[in-house]
């Protein structure tokens, strides 16, 4: 195998982590707060069609990342006003969630199956971007830097400021929050949101980097691997990065092996792999002997309700 | 004047029954919004979903045969969200209960048999039962949320479904398309009603749904599995074992998927083929909130559900609706029901505006 | 050192629940720099006496004056704000967390890591509170989780600091500690309004006491000069000494024989049990006094076969019992029943029939082939309905619209019209109205007087004292020698619940004997 095959599958690795890690991002946020939002999928392909929409009627895609973000936010707000405000079972919002949003963008894309868009971009100039080696470092459009920029911030702000601090305390016990004084339900309306629109921002690169045009489900269940991501990530937006990216390896294996007609292999089982992995990784995960299952935050998936 | 939210003590029978007819309501005025927003004839897309299948009595055996599957699933899952386990991956145990059924009708060619098709059926209910059975002894063993892990192997059964047709079990006289030959005669399940599609596989549902009934209000059985969902504490005083609760409602409720995907595959595809998959696994879960988790209310459900994808089919060619707006409108069902709830377990109470205050 | 300048000043606070009135017309004052105990029962009014005070509830009627001046303490932050600080007996800590991170988020002001890190250790230097604050929650005693509460309100210079019960959870050592601490910012001026009712450590530690019982204060005293003898009195109510007990009853031979049971808990905050051993008799009420949280909970699930135990470790007329499953043991005649109404000993969404067959489909025979008889579960309801007198709708009534009374009574007719052999309740009378409160005691007497043996596990001394025949006291895990109620005197035995730790023969009550 040539260096240069070497480079383009790793970069292929890296467009496909970068959707599932900016979803997982978001989720863990989310569920570190105490929230357990199963409409992520949903959330993806509302932001995925969104974003399409709009960058193919304005003919700017940055102007469809936008709306996706923020059509990925609206959707996750009526998982709030269900779930946080009315009190509605969490695992039953985020269901109803994930099926709207698969509706709501088959419909809304109905007539744009099939057309193309223009992708963003690599972000640096074209002399490093397009070098045959420095490409593997420089050669991606800003999605990819903003993934990895804001796990960074997901981290620091999650273990090295008060606000994160307060977050994840909310996540532990939100009776003790609650005793304190601090606003559960605004704060987790608040993950929720930034949940809802990381999820859209992460459709939209299905819609408009991986696969730049508009076919129905797009995002063919990487919300639920990115769902799977989190718990694998242990909560840890660190490990999380790494998870995402040894998915997305598992997703660029079965991409090439099937463009390489690998014979090892049928290609319906290759594709059945990454999600076969995550089974694996989440039974892995839990064998871990000690903390591994108490990493979870104490409410997650818990209604609140004050003054009960 | 403040509008105020009590608990109920007791919920409120008329609210808990009126609030699946609200949510319907509701979603049929949304949908009307919706619709017209959109640039649609939304009334009129409204009355041919959810109101012409009813007006058209040779409908009616279509929507039977469409609720059919729907309810054999949702009756099934309702049996797990009452304890707790959350199986969303039904879709994968009806594909898996097919295929096993499939397997048989290939390993059996030639044999016309009156035992053919009953094996096939037992062979469904056990694919989808096995199926389940992952996720429910990953939940046991690990404490894994069957939640993640059913879903999971949803996409792995459609990739074997895939594997199969186009492999091994592809009809070597079918011009190389991707799917199985067709079922003789007794691999087929029978009609019921000539001139419709009305199928024995209708039969069988009902009877799930009145056997269901009849376990979860009569039996203890149906009792432990209620307490565990209600009260995990209570359970244990009782003697009921939780982890037993939990295999045994995922393989209830894979072993009801899997019986549908067969009979499914038999009465109306007569074959295996990558088309016969269309979400009905995760319609059901719709089914089965709709229905508030009652068999009776779950077969009630299922029909609303049937009458809207009829309905869809109707609206498609009278007002070009597109068929992705019948999940858009499941979808809403299940949020306005969410929502309605509130009221089933709440009071709304309108007190003064004066905030009485302490000394 | 009491100073003289009154500091808090309550006059006539009252407060109403519903029916209950939870506290009536109490006036109190608390100097600067004094240590006041607040003595009383459960249910006397204490724990919401105070939270008038941190701003938690709001009085009905009253006037609180801090300082001189007349106060409206609106929220725990307020009562904060004007130097009014908190420990509850139930904290407000966040386990996977550290401690300095838990003192963190307790404060309403934010401040960088390193002043925080510096004002903490600054406190727990001048305190002498061992405590590290880079270890995680989780992995802290109860004792240590208690002073990252007191770090908290001392981090807030407090001018009164209201302790609730602080000592219910913590070991001896522990609790001498805490004394130390409490001392030392007495004498640096800050008022402490300690509530407890253990006359010991009441007597070793505050300068006045003022005793709630009902609600009304019946009683002012320096504890340091007034007898044990006396206060107890005071708290419990002097009818009590007279309690009558009627003719004893003659117990037969052992129903239930407990030996050298020890189970290990996975939970939290759970005790271990360590090697438990007693004998409950034929017609007699053996009481389980203790602290709440020193095995109790434990003890029951091991009773009632909800946690698993070596099969010879109970013996239930002369059998093996102890790794039998719940519906095994009550088929024999062993029913247990919990303290926790809610979703423990019933399930509040199920109708009274449906909560039958929980626990009395065995003995009933509610069931057939597993198949639930409609018809004898709804007669069965509606017996304990009559017999116990509950208040209700009907057999269809969901549990949850019962009135905590009524549904306690509920279940334990429930358990009582089973005729079991043994019968082992936890609090039964725990937060039931007097009428209920009799009515289940009574029936608890008539079921021991039938020849079974029923075994009580409260807190209630009053109840113990007036129903049971012998008492063990619950300590760490571990179960103390039966005294005999008729021999030992009130005052021993409310010392003895009062805390004296470790094994409890009667030489030793002797032995600590503070007057």
């Amino acid at each position: 195998m040539s260096l240069e095959i070497a480079i383009s599958i790793v970069m292929t690795l890296v467009i496909a982590a970068t959707p599932i890690l900016l979803a997982g991002l978001g989720e863990l946020v989310v569920e570190k707060s105490g929230v357990l939002n199963l409409g992520v999928e949903g959330m993806m392909l509302v932001g995925a069609v969104a974003g399409f929409i709009t960058a193919s009627l304005t003919g700017f895609t940055p102007a469809g990342y936008a709306a996706a973000a923020f059509a990925g936010l609206c959707a996750s707000l009526l998982f709030g006003v269900l779930a946080l405000t009315i009190g509605a079972n969490q695992v039953a919002t985020g269901l109803a969630l994930t099926i709207f949003g698969t509706g709501l963008s088959s419909l809304a894309g109905a007539g744009f199956v099939g057309t193309t868009i223009a992708r963003l971009p690599a972000l640096f100039p074209q002399s490093i971007a397009g070098h045959p080696i420095l490409r593997l470092a420089f050669g991606y459009d800003v999605i990819v830097y903003l993934s990895i920029a804001l796990t960074l911030a997901a981290a620091w702000f999650l273990n090295h400021t008060r606000s994160g601090l307060i977050l994840r305390c909310v996540g532990e016990s939100d009776a003790s929050a609650h005793a304190i004084g601090y606003p559960v339900t605004a704060i987790r309306y608040l993950a929720v949101a930034f949940g809802g629109a990381l999820a859209g921002l992460a459709g939209a690169y299905y819609s408009l980097a991986v696969t730049p045009m508009w076919a129905d489900r797009i995002t063919a269940g990487r919300g639920w691997i990115a769902l799977a991501l989190v718990v694998f990530s242990s909560w840890r937006p660190w490990r999380l990065l790494l998870g995402a990216y040894i998915f997305g390896a598992v997703m660029t294996l079965e991409l090439y092996s099937k463009a390489a007609g690998f014979a090892l292999l049928p290609p319906e089982m290759l594709a059945m792999l990454p999600y076969l992995a995550t089974v694996v990784a989440l039974a892995v995960i839990a064998m871990r002997p000690s903390r591994g299952r108490l990493d979870a935050p104490r409410c997650l998936g818990k209604t609140f309700r004050a003054g009960a | 004047m403040w509008i105020k939210l009590e608990p109920r003590k007791a919920p409120s029978h008329l609210a808990l029954y009126g609030a699946p007819v609200a949510a319907i309501a509701l979603t049929m005025l949304a949908g009307m919004v919706l619709f017209t927003l959109m640039g649609y004839r939304g009334a009129g897309a409204v009355f041919e979903i959810f109101i012409e299948p009813l007006l058209e009595p040779e409908r009616w055996p279509d929507i039977a045969v469409k609720a059919s599957p729907l309810v054999m699933i949702a009756t099934g899952l309702a049996i797990g969200f009452r304890a707790n386990v959350w199986n969303i991956g039904a879709e994968g145990q009806y594909i898996v209960g097919a295929i096993a059924g499939t397997g048989i009708a290939l390993a059996t060619y030639g044999i016309e048999s009156w035992w053919v098709l009953p094996s096939m059926l037992v062979a469904g209910l056990i694919g989808g039962a096995a199926w389940a059975a992952i996720p429910a002894l990953l939940r046991i063993r690990l404490k894994v949320s069957e939640i993640l892990t059913s879903l999971m192997l949803t996409y792995v059964a459609l990739q074997l479904l895939y594997y199969l047709v186009r492999g091994p079990w592809r009809d070597p006289e079918g011009y190389n398309f991707p799917q199985t030959r067709m079922f003789s005669e007794a691999e087929t399940v029978p009609n019921l009603l000539e001139g419709t599609q009305l199928h024995w596989g209708v039969l069988l549902t009902f009877l799930a749904v009145l056997i269901a009934w009849f376990v979860m209000s009569r039996t203890l059985t149906g009792y432990q599995v209620r307490v565990v969902g209600l009260a995990p504490m209570a359970a244990r005083l009782g003697g009921f074992h939780e982890n037993r609760t939990v295999m045994m409602t995922m393989l209830v409720s894979g072993g009801l998927a899997g019986l549908a995907g067969i009979v499914e595959c038999s009465a109306t595809f007569g074959q295996l083929t990558p088309q016969f998959p269309v979400n009905y696994g995760f319609t059901a879960i719709i089914v089965a909130f709709l229905g508030r988790l009652h068999p009776i209310g779950v077969l009630i459900g299922g029909l609303a559900l049937a009458t809207s994808y009829i309905g869809a089919d109707i609206a498609q060619t009278a007002s070009a609706l597109p068929q992705a707006a019948t999940g858009l409108i499941q979808a809403m069902m299940l949020f306005f029901l969410l929502g309605v709830d509130l009221f089933v377990v709440n009071r709304v109470r309108l007190v003064p505006s004066v905030v009485q205050h302490a000394s | 050192m009491a100073g003289n300048i009154t500091r808090l000043e309550l006059k006539g606070i009252t407060k109403r629940f519903g029916e209950v009135l939870a506290n009536d017309g109490v006036s109190l004052a608390a100097h600067k720099g004094e240590i006041k105990a607040l003595i009383g029962e459960n249910g006397a009014g204490k724990s919401t006496l105070v939270k008038i005070i941190y701003g938690v509830l709001q009085a009905d009627a009253g006037e609180i004056r801090f300082e001189g001046e007349p106060v409206i303490v609106t929220s725990p932050r307020a009562a904060r704000r004007r130097g009014i600080g908190m420990v509850f007996q139930h904290f407000s800590l966040f386990e996977p967390m550290t401690v300095l991170e838990n003192i963190a988020i307790g404060m309403d002001q934010a401040l960088d890591r390193r002043t925080l890190e510096r004002e903490v250790s600054a406190i727990l230097a001048a305190y002498g509170l061992p405590l590290d604050i880079h270890r995680h929650v989780d992995t802290l005693s109860v004792g240590e989780r208690q002073r990252i509460e007191i770090v908290r309100c001392l981090l807030q210079k407090p001018k009164l600091l209201i302790m609730d019960e602080p000592t219910s959870v913590l070991t001896p050592q522990e609790a001498e500690q805490l004394f130390d601490t409490l001392r030392k910012l007495a004498r640096e001026g800050c008022t402490v309004l300690y509530i407890s009712h253990k006359l010991n450590e009441i007597k070793a530690l505050c300068e006045s006491a003022t005793i709630l019982r009902g609600g009304r204060v019946v009683g002012e005293c320096d504890p340091r000069v007034e007898t044990a003898q006396r206060i107890a009195e005071l708290m419990i109510g002097s009818e009590l000494a007279n309690v009558e007990r009627g003719g004893r009853r003659k117990a037969g031979g052992p129903r239930l024989v407990v030996d050298q049971l020890s189970v290990a808990t996975d939970e939290a905050f759970g005790t271990e049990l360590d090697e438990i051993s007693f004998e409950a008799r034929a017609g007699e009420i053996l009481g389980i006094a203790g602290v709440a949280g020193n095995g109790q909970k434990e003890l029951m699930l091991a009773l009632s076969g909800e946690t698993a135990s070596p099969a010879k470790a109970i013996c239930l007329d002369g059998v093996a019992i102890g790794s039998l499953p719940p519906p095994a043991r009550r088929k024999r005649g062993l029913c247990a029943l919990p303290e926790e109404r809610n979703g423990h000993a019933a399930v509040p969404a199920f109708s009274l029939a449906e909560n039958t067959l929980l626990t009395a489909r065995e003995r009933k025979k509610l069931s057939a082939r597993g198949v639930i008889k409609p018809g004898a579960i709804r007669d069965y309801a509606r017996r304990v309905i009559g017999a116990f007198k509950v208040a209700t709708t009907g057999a269809e009534a969901p549990a949850r619209s019962l009135s905590g009374g009524n549904l306690q009574k509920f279940v334990v007719g429930r358990e009582i019209l089973q005729e079991p052999h043994v019968l082992v309740v936890d609090q039964p009378t725990w937060g039931v109205d007097a009428g209920a409160s009799a009515a289940i005691r009574q029936a608890l007497v008539d079921l021991s007087a039938r020849g079974s043996a029923v075994i009580l596990v409260s807190q209630d001394l009053d109840e113990l004292l007036s129903l049971c025949d012998r008492l063990c006291v619950m300590n760490e895990g571990r179960l103390s020698r039966p005294l005999v109620v008729g021999e030992a005197s009130i005052e021993e035995i409310g010392l003895l619940m009062g805390g004296v730790h470790g094994q409890a023969d009667t030489s030793k009550i002797k032995v600590a004997h503070v007057d």
